[in-house]
């Protein structure tokens, strides 16, 4: 055999064995993916740390998301149109030092939910009784998500309600009803908004608020002028919604400085977060933006700086959801979670996972996109995604819903979806070019991702095993301490689909230990304040959040895993207003509550 | 023109003064489209991603040259297979990159019938990493930027470049039976026919029109012929959209384009053989 003759064959022999390599790499994945997820209760306590019971209905929580019917010009493809408004933020509304949950829904006239904690382990509907379920009113618009901060730092967190239509502003009378003061705020008349965070952008004491259009606010779904209100682009749209920011101005009244401050885009917000990245005391601002790249504010107290670019984040452009922020690796530093769109062989956009740059920091700061490296980044059509620690161990989770529209599960509209999302801008803004949906899914009926952090780099989706076993189309996941145990549980939004509650059940071996701040100089929500736990040579900073991931808020209490027989070091609390306090070896099991000195 | 196989145009005398190769206008277009999409709108999932494609195309295509026809082959035609799999596979890993690129290459030396090969490099890989890797890669099916102005200066360019390359009545055939297809699969479906002929505007379509379905290596060789061919690519395409196929067109070369390289293959031996027997008689 001559020499060329057995190159040959070794070369066919090389390109079988090339072709077999994703059929391998596959099988691989999949059999981790089994192994991962067939455990029943009592092996997934055992080997992850916790377990999820699904208890809504037997803690008296009832409620099923409506989604709203719009414009008959929509008609066709309503199910994608009219596919969000389903979602969850979590108050303590009475301060009856339990937490509350505040639902949002989205048909005309359907009412929105604030369920009570009775403490024992049932919750009562009380929103119409306190003045905020009726606010789905025809004319008026539908809920699309609520956060709460007390904006006049009275003690009672306050609602803004941010919908498809007119937003509104409640004050909290002292827990026992809620008074539009929408009007004093000067809100805008419609705008069709998806996030809005609470924050102290200029470190006054007093609150302010971000709003992120995601339509823009010309449009009214439900009285179209026409039907090019799409987007653009699947990936460039610049004709969403416009952003605002109300500068508070302490005598219930705001001011918009938006613009003024730098901040002045049109892209399709979804998703807005905020944290202080860079270490400088200030709250920077990150949008994730549906079709297109994300957008990162550097904020210096007086005026935003537009960074995506520059450190990375904002090149890329994808499909965001969901944007969250967690000390995964514990360096004292946040890493940012934005979800995106994968669909098997057909859109593979993947979520980020932001990780800052070791060598970097400040206005310097980079970051690397690291989801594939950390395992978290196939999470189908991912809408909200929170970190926390699901299991006590000391390292930061992620839960994460997904799933958009879930009708025929034989029938899928990805074909059509395809066919308009690579056309050209006069195609795809055109609601009218859009083929009907005639009852197809669209990433339906999708399993959920549960990752739970190994603290050496990588996340394992624990999602089955652990109780987190439905497929209703999530949008919003908030989690919270509901019922003052020392853990997290989780509250999740569906689409047209019931409000679930999994209660965690955490192994006792892991411990804990919980901060409720409330400011003084600082606002009274402690909105922005930071505490840095050093335990067993680990660090971790968590912060008061105004609302993150999906059209969610967490609970504002703080809560740390520590693990195993922890010695805890300290605890340093670095409140808005700059001032630094610490607690020297706090125990663990505990609610510490502080006060912000003055 | 090709993905994957150099171009040979007559030089025009004012060309020739430029002293510029034939075969590396097609890569400069290709490069140029990348390059402009990357900087105007962020079209590559990531430098190191279409670096990767285009080393291990070109060291996969050096490698089995040297081995296998003894010599350094000239690189044009691995580059474009390269930087193709870098424009058109979309995946957050590496790894696809590379065996897609390898694959490609290798598909070249591999599958071969009387001394040709029948696949379009990166149409093969592509269409290989799309069945066995569904869940990690994609190809690219969304438009780059929203403007109707690049997507002119790309036609016309790549129209240009056809021309002189005295390919341009398969790109126009193609193009005008996909849109007689389109009215047919809008007749059908009952669709906006706005939607049927969405594709067609996007990226995806630049690059199978410019430069996939008028591979010269891969295409058959009387014009009349290579009408009639990609007049059935657009039909087969047709059919596969019609059963919500996404990647309709790429599957439809996959299929069509080497069957009638086959065709053409035992024609041209019976053809000869014919000659010979009767030359022989």
């Amino acid at each position: 055999m001559s020499g060329r003759k057995v190159a040959r064959i070794i070369l066919v022999i090389v390109f079988i064995c090339l072709l077999a390599v994703p059929l391998v790499m596959r099988r691989i994945a999949a059999r981790r993916e089994q192994v991962n997820n067939s455990l029943d209760a009592g092996a997934a306590l055992s080997r992850y740390g916790f377990h999820f019971e699904e208890v809504a209905q037997a803690s008296g929580v009832n409620f099923k998301h409506q989604a709203p019917t719009l414009d008959h010009r929509l008609d066709h493809i309503m199910p994608q149109v009219a596919s969000m408004g389903a979602a969850v933020s979590v108050v303590d509304f009475n301060r009856d030092g339990w937490a509350d949950l505040y639902v949002t829904n989205s048909g005309e006239g359907s009412k929105n939910a604030l369920f009570k904690n009775n403490t024992d382990g049932s919750f009562t509907d009380v929103a119409a009784a306190l003045g905020i379920a009726d606010l789905n009113q025809l004319g008026t618009g539908v809920s699309m998500g609520s956060v709460w901060g007390d904006y006049d730092n009275d003690g009672y967190e306050d609602l803004f309600l941010y919908k498809w239509g007119k937003p509104e502003l409640f004050h909290n009378d002292a827990g026992q009803k809620f008074t539009r003061v929408s009007d004093k705020m000067s809100l805008p008349a419609w705008v069709n908004a998806n996030t809005a965070v609470w924050f102290d952008y200029d470190r006054d004491g007093r609150l302010d608020l971000f709003l992120g259009g995601y339509y823009a606010e010309d449009v009214d779904l439900w009285h179209l002028k026409n039907t090019k209100m799409m987007p653009e682009s699947f990936e460039y749209a610049k004709n969403g919604g416009r952003k605002y920011l109300f500068h508070n101005l302490g005598d219930g009244s705001f001011e918009e400085v938006s613009q003024k401050l730098g901040i002045d885009t049109r892209r399709w917000a979804l998703a807005a977060t905020v944290a202080d990245l860079r270490g400088s005391g200030q709250q920077d601002l990150f949008i994730a933006n549906d079709y297109g790249i994300s957008e990162l504010y550097f904020n210096d107290g007086k005026q935003f700086r537009e960074a995506g670019k520059q450190t990375g984040v904002g090149f890329s452009p994808k499909s965001g959801m969901s944007a969250s922020v967690g000390d995964i690796l514990n360096q004292g530093r946040y890493s940012i979670y934005v979800s995106n769109i994968s669909e098997d062989r057909i859109l593979i956009q993947g979520n980020n996972l932001w990780v800052p740059r070791d060598e970097t920091a400040g206005d310097a700061v980079k970051y690397d996109n690291l989801a594939r490296a950390m395992d978290v980044e196939m999470g189908g059509w991912s809408f909200g995604a929170q970190f926390g620690d699901l299991n006590n161990d000391g390292t930061l989770d992620l839960y994460l819903v997904n799933g958009y529209v879930s009708l025929d599960r034989n029938q899928n509209y990805w074909y059509d979806f395809s066919k308009i999302a690579g056309g050209n801008s006069t195609i795809i803004s055109d609601a009218a070019q859009w083929p009907a949906m005639d009852g197809r899914s669209l990433s339906g009926y999708q399993q959920k991702r549960v990752w739970i952090n190994d603290g050496a780099g990588k996340f394992v989706n624990v999602a089955q095993a652990v109780g987190a076993s439905d497929v209703f189309d999530g949008r919003a996941v908030a989690l919270v301490d509901l019922w003052n145990r020392g853990v997290l549980d989780v509250v999740v939004a569906n689409q047209k689909g019931p409000l679930l509650i999994y209660k965690n059940n955490v192994t006792p071996e892991n411990k804990w230990i919980s901060f409720e701040l409330e400011g003084s100089t600082s606002n009274r929500s402690a909105i922005g304040a930071e505490v840095r736990l050093f335990w067993d040579g680990h660090q971790q900073v968590q912060q008061v959040s105004g609302g993150s991931g999906f059209c969610s808020q967490n609970q504002r209490r703080i809560h740390f895993g520590v693990g195993k027989n922890p010695r805890i070091e300290k605890a340093e609390i670095r409140w808005p207003s700059g001032k630094v306090e610490t607690i020297e070896k706090p125990a663990i099991g505990q609610v510490y509550k502080i006060k912000e000195s003055i | 023109m090709s993905l994957g196989s150099e171009i040979r145009v007559r030089p025009r005398s004012s060309v020739a003064r430029i002293r510029l190769d034939n075969r590396y206008i097609a890569p400069l277009f290709i490069t140029t489209i990348l390059v402009v999409g990357h900087f105007a709108y962020g079209i590559l999932e990531s430098y190191e991603r279409t670096a990767l494609a285009i080393v291990s195309a070109l060291l996969a295509e050096l490698v089995l040259g040297r081995i296998f026809f003894g010599k350094w082959i000239n690189l044009a035609s691995a580059y474009i297979s390269g930087i193709s799999v870098g424009i058109l596979l979309r995946s957050p890993a590496f790894w696809p990159y590379a065996l897609c690129s390898v694959l490609s290459i290798m598909s070249k030396y591999v599958l071969r019938v009387k001394g040709r090969h029948l696949w379009n490099p990166s149409n093969f890989g592509i269409c290989v990493l799309l069945f066995l890797a569904p869940e990690t890669v994609a190809a690219l099916t969304i438009q780059w930027g929203n403007f109707i102005w690049p997507l002119l200066v790309i036609w016309i360019l790549g129209s240009v470049i056809i021309w002189r390359a005295k390919r341009i009545h398969i790109s126009i055939t193609y193009v005008l039976s996909f849109f007689a297809f389109a009215f047919v699969r809008s007749w059908i479906t009952g669709d906006p026919w706005g939607s049927e002929i969405s594709p067609i505007t996007g990226p995806m379509y630049q690059l199978f029109v410019f430069f996939m379905i008028t591979d010269p290596k891969t295409t058959v060789k009387s014009k009349k012929w290579q009408c009639i061919v990609v007049f059935l690519v657009a039909f087969v395409e047709m059919l596969l959209r019609l059963n919500q196929v996404v990647y309709a067109p790429l599957y439809a070369l996959f299929l069509v384009g080497p069957t009638a390289m086959l065709i053409e293959i035992f024609h041209t031996k019976a053809q000869s053989q014919d000659l010979k027997a009767l030359t022989g008689a």
